[in-house]
């Protein structure tokens, strides 16, 4: 029991000297085990490398050298709760955990503790609003705009008319599969189309029943919001069953090589969304490659690097630091705080110009962040995996999701969630 | 020398068939209930809070439900996660509807709930025995997730079909939602601990108890002699699930906030807890502590000397993680099968006789 004082006392000692140290501090909640690690390991890759390379490049962000903490969550929430308390007394600045279900854990902690939370393209879409959701940002797009953009997508093939569509929602049983189907509901009103809501339980890997469905189904789409194993074995059953792969859509969560490759020439034609644009040519990547690999500080195995999931979670990466800068900036410091970094976020302005600038350009759409919105703009592109080729291809330039629809029922779950937890809405 | 009972003498029949007869174990029992409740609270973080000690508080009182059936009444269940969701469910519900009520008749009020669920799906043990009462058991973890799951109106047709906590305060101190001080987390389910070890101590002890424990014995004999096996049985689930309700509960309102029936309370879970009797010891109330501290402890531990001290990679170490705690289960269960219990029981023993051993 002595022990246990101790130890208390002992960490209390470690956390109370971190603080004082003058470095940024960015934990990253990554999960490289378990089911959903094919996701996982790139996207932390990516993140961890970009900054890596600005301490390397530029000695940090306006001369304040970066620390990386690295906790694994195993996509689990009790070991992401504990990850999040174990890295939030050393000074941590920003948080993106990369998983919806530890993100609504978060949500109300990161608030109490003021640390902000970005959530980019996952997590609670609501939180678009920055009146009920001070501290946490979903941009540049999220669920609801991504059921929009899937739509919009299906509309103009279809020449504006899916009345007599039947679409089947293929969806990881959990708070993240789940987060489409509200708006996918409200747009199938609209347009007429029939939707079928086939769910599969975590991890994803026995898909047989729900395939079994759709084979007896018929429907002319399929959309799938899947994650780590289930986007395989998703892409492996719709080919078994002689699904037609242009007509099988995944979110920007399942389209990824991990995703498609077990299946072969069999995944050729399968489609996705993406976020942001992925070429392995960015001028980034170069100075990633001399700066950080050659010296061996690559993040994993190194073999990664210009992968979808890779250069998202170097986007990410980028807007997290564009951020720090941007605190930075408004403070007239350099050793900014989670409260300024928050202020930082919020007054974001992401714009072609500066995207060639940081080596990246076109990567993702021109957005600026505001106290109302914390959203972004929502546009996505729909890309097609060429098996030949090993590669994706974008089909689409940015499309812009239905914002008529969405923002209502933003304004509904939000004030839900404020009536719930006794906020009052409102800017910092 | 320290630990004897020489000297001791009993002059009533209470004193002799009390908890704990032995002089030195009663002051024992005081010091660590002394520390727990005036020492820890004063130094208490919120890592030590959420990462280790509330999570091992709360899954002592599920493995204490889940050793009242399996250890004490002998009827195998892996239905532990989908009864801890009936009591973070219950909770939720009661929560949202009864906002005014406090929050500690909602959680036993939610242990209640989990009793009657208990106990109806307790019903197949009146016929079934050993694994095929598991699988039974295991029936009812998935029917629960799934209804947890599929009926909108547990999660009060919230879009992403999570439940949140909100605040809720004992005495004017919030103990749930995210304002909650580490203390007052740590508190509250110190007082459940407490309240639950002795009440399950107590029943242990009692004629409910031994009619439970004749069952797990030989359940033909125990009917020959009197015993009712509906009743025994039946009240066995009754209880656990209480616990086990309580547990869930807690779990969801003052340990995690916000919980998805899936993730949080899945088949790993009742697996969870299920290791936890076998490794601290199956009849033993101190063997549902000594299990669940084993299995809480030791993965925060290996990550803190693998990744803090050691410097290595996280995957590295979380696949490490996997590989000593299986290989530590199998090393006690080969060296002791009876549990930390028995090692405990034994180390008694030894110091009862020291230093002059016969």
């Amino acid at each position: 029991m002595k022990m246990k004082q101790l130890a208390t006392m002992a960490v209390t000692a470690v956390l109370a000297a971190s603080v004082a140290s003058a470095e940024l501090v960015i934990p990253d909640l990554s999960y490289r085990t378990g089911p959903y690690a094919a996701g996982g390991t790139p996207f932390s890759d990516g993140y961890q490398d970009y900054f890596n390379m600005l301490n390397a490049r530029d000695g940090g962000i306006g001369g304040e050298p970066i620390r990386i903490v690295e906790c694994e969550t195993g996509y689990n929430t009790e070991k992401g709760v504990e990850c999040y308390e174990a890295t939030k007394g050393e000074g941590a600045l920003i948080y993106q955990p990369l998983s919806t279900g530890i993100t609504y854990q978060l949500i109300p902690k990161a608030a109490a503790d003021g640390i902000p939370i970005h959530t980019m393209g996952y997590g609670r879409t609501s939180a678009a609003n920055g009146e009920v959701f001070n501290w946490v940002f979903n941009y540049p797009a999220n669920y609801w705009t991504a059921a929009s953009v899937m739509v919009n997508y299906l509309l103009e093939e279809n020449g504006g008319d899916l009345s007599d569509k039947k679409i089947a929602l293929l969806y990881h049983n959990s708070a993240y599969g789940k987060e489409p189907i509200r708006t996918l509901e409200e747009l199938s009103a609209n347009y007429g189309f029939e939707l079928t809501q086939l769910a599969v339980d975590h991890p994803g890997q026995e898909q047989k029943s729900q395939w079994l469905q759709i084979r007896r189904e018929r429907p002319d789409y399929v959309l799938m919001w899947g994650w780590g194993v289930m986007n395989q074995v998703a892409v492996q059953e719709a080919a078994n069953i002689g699904f037609p792969m242009e007509n099988f859509i995944g979110n920007w969560w399942a389209g990824a090589e991990a995703d498609v490759l077990p299946a072969g020439a069999a995944a050729d034609g399968y489609k996705s969304l993406n976020m942001n644009r992925v070429d392995p040519t960015l001028p980034v990547f170069d100075d990633i490659r001399t700066l950080v690999h050659d010296a061996g500080n690559a993040a994993g195995d190194g073999s990664n690097l210009g992968s979808v999931l890779y250069t998202r979670g170097m986007y990410a990466a980028m807007l997290a630091s564009e951020a720090i800068a941007k605190a930075q900036e408004m403070n007239g410091v350099s050793a900014v705080t989670a409260a300024m970094v928050r202020d930082g976020m919020e007054a974001l302005e992401i714009t072609d110009a500066r995207m060639e600038e940081l080596g990246m350009p076109k990567i993702g759409p021109e957005f600026s962040v505001s106290c109302e919105n914390h959203g972004g703009t929502g546009l996505g592109i729909v890309q097609q995996w060429d098996a030949s080729a090993g590669a994706w291809v974008a089909l689409t330039d940015y499309i812009a999701p239905d914002m008529d629809v969405i923002q209502p029922l933003i304004d509904e779950d939000s004030a839900a969630f404020a009536a719930e937890a006794g906020i009052e809405p409102g800017c910092l | 020398m320290l630990y004897r009972e020489a000297g001791d003498f009993k002059t009533s029949y209470e004193a002799d068939s009390q908890t704990f007869p032995i002089a030195f174990d009663r002051y024992r029992i005081w010091v660590v209930l002394a520390f727990a409740y005036l020492v820890v609270p004063f130094v208490i973080n919120d890592y030590w809070a959420n990462a280790i000690l509330v999570p091992f508080l709360i899954y002592a009182i599920a493995a204490i439900g889940l050793n009242i059936l399996t250890g004490y009444c002998g009827q195998v269940s892996l239905g532990t996660g989908g009864f801890m969701a009936v009591g973070a469910y219950a909770s939720y519900k009661l929560m949202t509807a009864f906002p005014d009520v406090s929050i500690v008749i909602h959680i036993i009020l939610a242990g209640g709930i989990t009793a009657v669920v208990g106990a109806v799906f307790g019903l197949p043990s009146l016929r079934i025995k050993g694994f095929y009462l598991a699988v039974a058991t295991l029936a009812a973890q998935f029917f629960l997730v799934w209804l947890f799951n599929k009926v909108a109106w547990f999660y009060n047709y919230s879009a992403s079909g999570q439940i949140n906590a909100p605040e809720r305060t004992v005495l004017g101190i919030a103990v749930t939602g995210p304002n909650t001080e580490a203390w007052a987390q740590y508190l509250i389910s110190l007082v459940f601990v407490t309240a639950c070890a002795i009440i399950a101590r107590n029943l242990t002890r009692g004629s409910l108890g031994r009619t439970w424990m004749s069952i797990r014995d030989m359940d033909i004999a125990a009917e020959i002699i009197g015993v009712n096996p509906l009743k025994a049985k039946l009240t066995a689930f009754a209880v656990s699930s209480f616990f086990i309700g309580i547990s869930g509960a807690l779990f969801f309102t003052v340990y995690l906030g916000a919980v998805e029936v899936g993730e949080a309370f899945g088949i790993q879970k009742s697996f969870l807890v299920l290791f936890m009797i076998i490794i601290g010891g199956l009849g033993s109330i101190f063997g549902s502590f000594a299990g669940a501290a084993f299995l809480v402890f030791l993965p925060v531990v290996l990550k803190v000397i693998g990744v803090d001290l050691l410097g290595w990679p996280t995957d590295l170490v979380a696949h490490f993680q996997l590989v000593i705690v299986g290989a530590l289960i199998m090393f006690f269960l080969i060296k002791e099968p009876h549990g930390l219990a028995q090692i405990w029981r034994l180390i008694k023993e030894k110091l009862r006789l020291w230093p002059f051993p016969y």
